[in-house]
């Protein structure tokens, strides 16, 4: 019996369908809550090949919702962590783990490798970069999002359709507190999840009625699903492709209106003089017991201005660059001077602490 | 005519109903927008897209519907 029997004996499927499925590349944007469930259905359809791009580490208040990773995964890389459970669910497909940030330098190069890109990031700055990339790439883009217990799901740029700046021109300029801020059903993640991999195997499969044009919303709660039509703006489009030669050159940071710089802190590390902060949440791991931290989390920054020491260095970082950005951005505007965006998530700056020593 | 408002995501935080029904007799969506904008404060502060009868459109269409979404983006994974 065929691994895939149950897809061929479906007509819809059948030999010729699985055939397709195995000759696709598909590229999963973030092994989190949304990523977990993509790769895990696509890794059993039998994707011919995935990659997988995330650098953060697994913690803890990760399993809640990412089903692909286990107490044994603590600590590790989320791509390798994914690709190693991945590799035991299906050994006949190739998997490539791609254990860095996806930036604006490094996106084309590897969109032009895969025929679907699928975004489960967690960030505005990701997700405009990743739409703009399959715009300029040419590649279909199924988009997931969640907010609390509610969802959205799309399939943009595919065969002429619109892209998520069609729908949402622009990152919105105030806040969206993301999962790790605000909480979010694990199960959620796992449906909206579950339906980013369907369109995908639709698109392959070239089956009709896919999500492109259209935004699903969905409430966990209600139980309510809407399907909103998008209208495509070619002139929004025509501006991404007209701007491409100098893509590769632009900062994450420039795609979210905020104009700060970051630093390594390795700068830092030997210096007097310096408060560092942690504007993460109190739970989120791990934690830099080597150096003296002052831990506000964002949210709370504005009310907790009487912590932040005025004479010294303030040397600001959070998981992976975004919030202490945010915080900089807040401190410059309430003229606090002498504040730092650190480029290295909590995890990285662990290990320059242990490589120094 | 009477309209019924869905909210979605933190717009639904703000507005602290799923949906509601109003009677209104303006004649530009932007319209309707500044109604809500009095009934709730902060709504002004969020970015989000309109849809009408399950369309997005400009606020600048004309009123036609008799379903209006405010629709937020979402950005959690």
């Amino acid at each position: 019996m065929s691994r895939y029997n149950r897809h061929i004996i479906l007509s819809e499927i059948g030999q010729q369908g699985q055939n397709k499925i195995s000759n696709t590349k598909v590229l999963v944007i973030g092994a989190g809550g949304l990523g977990c469930p993509i790769l895990q259905y696509l890794t059993a359809a039998g994707i011919g090949t995935i990659g997988i791009i995330d650098f953060d580490v697994v913690n803890v208040s990760n399993l809640q919702r990412q089903v692909l990773f286990g107490n044994s995964s603590l600590g590790q890389n989320k791509a390798e962590a994914a690709k190693q459970r991945l590799k035991d669910l299906n050994n006949t497909i190739s998997i490539i783990a791609y254990p860095k940030k996806l930036t604006y330098k490094n996106a084309i190069n590897l969109f032009n490798q895969y025929d679907i890109i699928v975004d489960g990031s967690d960030n505005f700055e990701t997700r405009y970069l990743v739409n703009d990339a399959c715009i300029i790439t040419n590649k279909p883009l199924v988009f997931g999002a969640i907010y609390k217990f509610e969802g959205q799901v799309s399939v943009f740029n595919y065969k002429n359709g619109p892209s998520y700046r069609c729908l949402f021109p622009n990152p919105p300029k105030g806040t969206v507190p993301n999962c790790s801020e605000i909480g979010v059903l694990g199960a959620v993640t796992g449906i909206i999840g579950a339906m980013q991999a369907n369109e995908v195997l639709k698109i392959i499969l070239e089956l009709a009625n896919t999500l492109s044009g259209k935004l699903m919303c969905y409430n966990a709660l209600t139980l309510q699903n809407s399907i909103l039509k998008i209208n495509k703006s070619e002139k929004i489009i025509q501006f991404i492709l007209k701007n491409k030669e100098n893509f590769h050159k632009k900062n994450l940071i420039f795609n979210c209106e905020v104009d700060v710089d970051s630093i390594s802190i390795e700068s830092f590390l030997s210096k007097d003089n310096v408060q560092f902060i942690d504007v993460r949440e109190i739970h989120e791991q791990p934690k830099i017991e080597e150096l003296a931290v002052t831990c506000i989390p964002l949210n709370a920054l504005k009310n907790n201005l009487d912590k932040i020491d005025a004479t010294k260095n303030k040397v600001i970082f959070c998981q992976s660059g975004t919030r202490s950005k945010r915080a900089v951005v807040i401190l410059h505007e309430l003229k606090i001077k002498k504040c730092f965006c650190i480029k290295e998530g909590a995890s990285e700056i662990k290990n320059l602490i242990h490589n120094r020593h | 005519m009477v309209i019924t408002i869905k909210y979605f995501g933190q717009i639904a935080e703000i507005t602290q109903l799923q949906e509601e029904s109003l009677e209104f007799s303006g004649t530009l969506i932007s319209e309707l927008l500044e109604l809500l904008y009095s009934k709730y404060n902060s709504l002004k502060l969020k970015g989000f897209q309109v849809a009408q009868n399950q369309e997005l459109v400009s606020i600048e269409t004309k009123l036609t519907g008799y379903e209006i979404a405010l629709l937020p983006p979402f950005a959690g994974g």
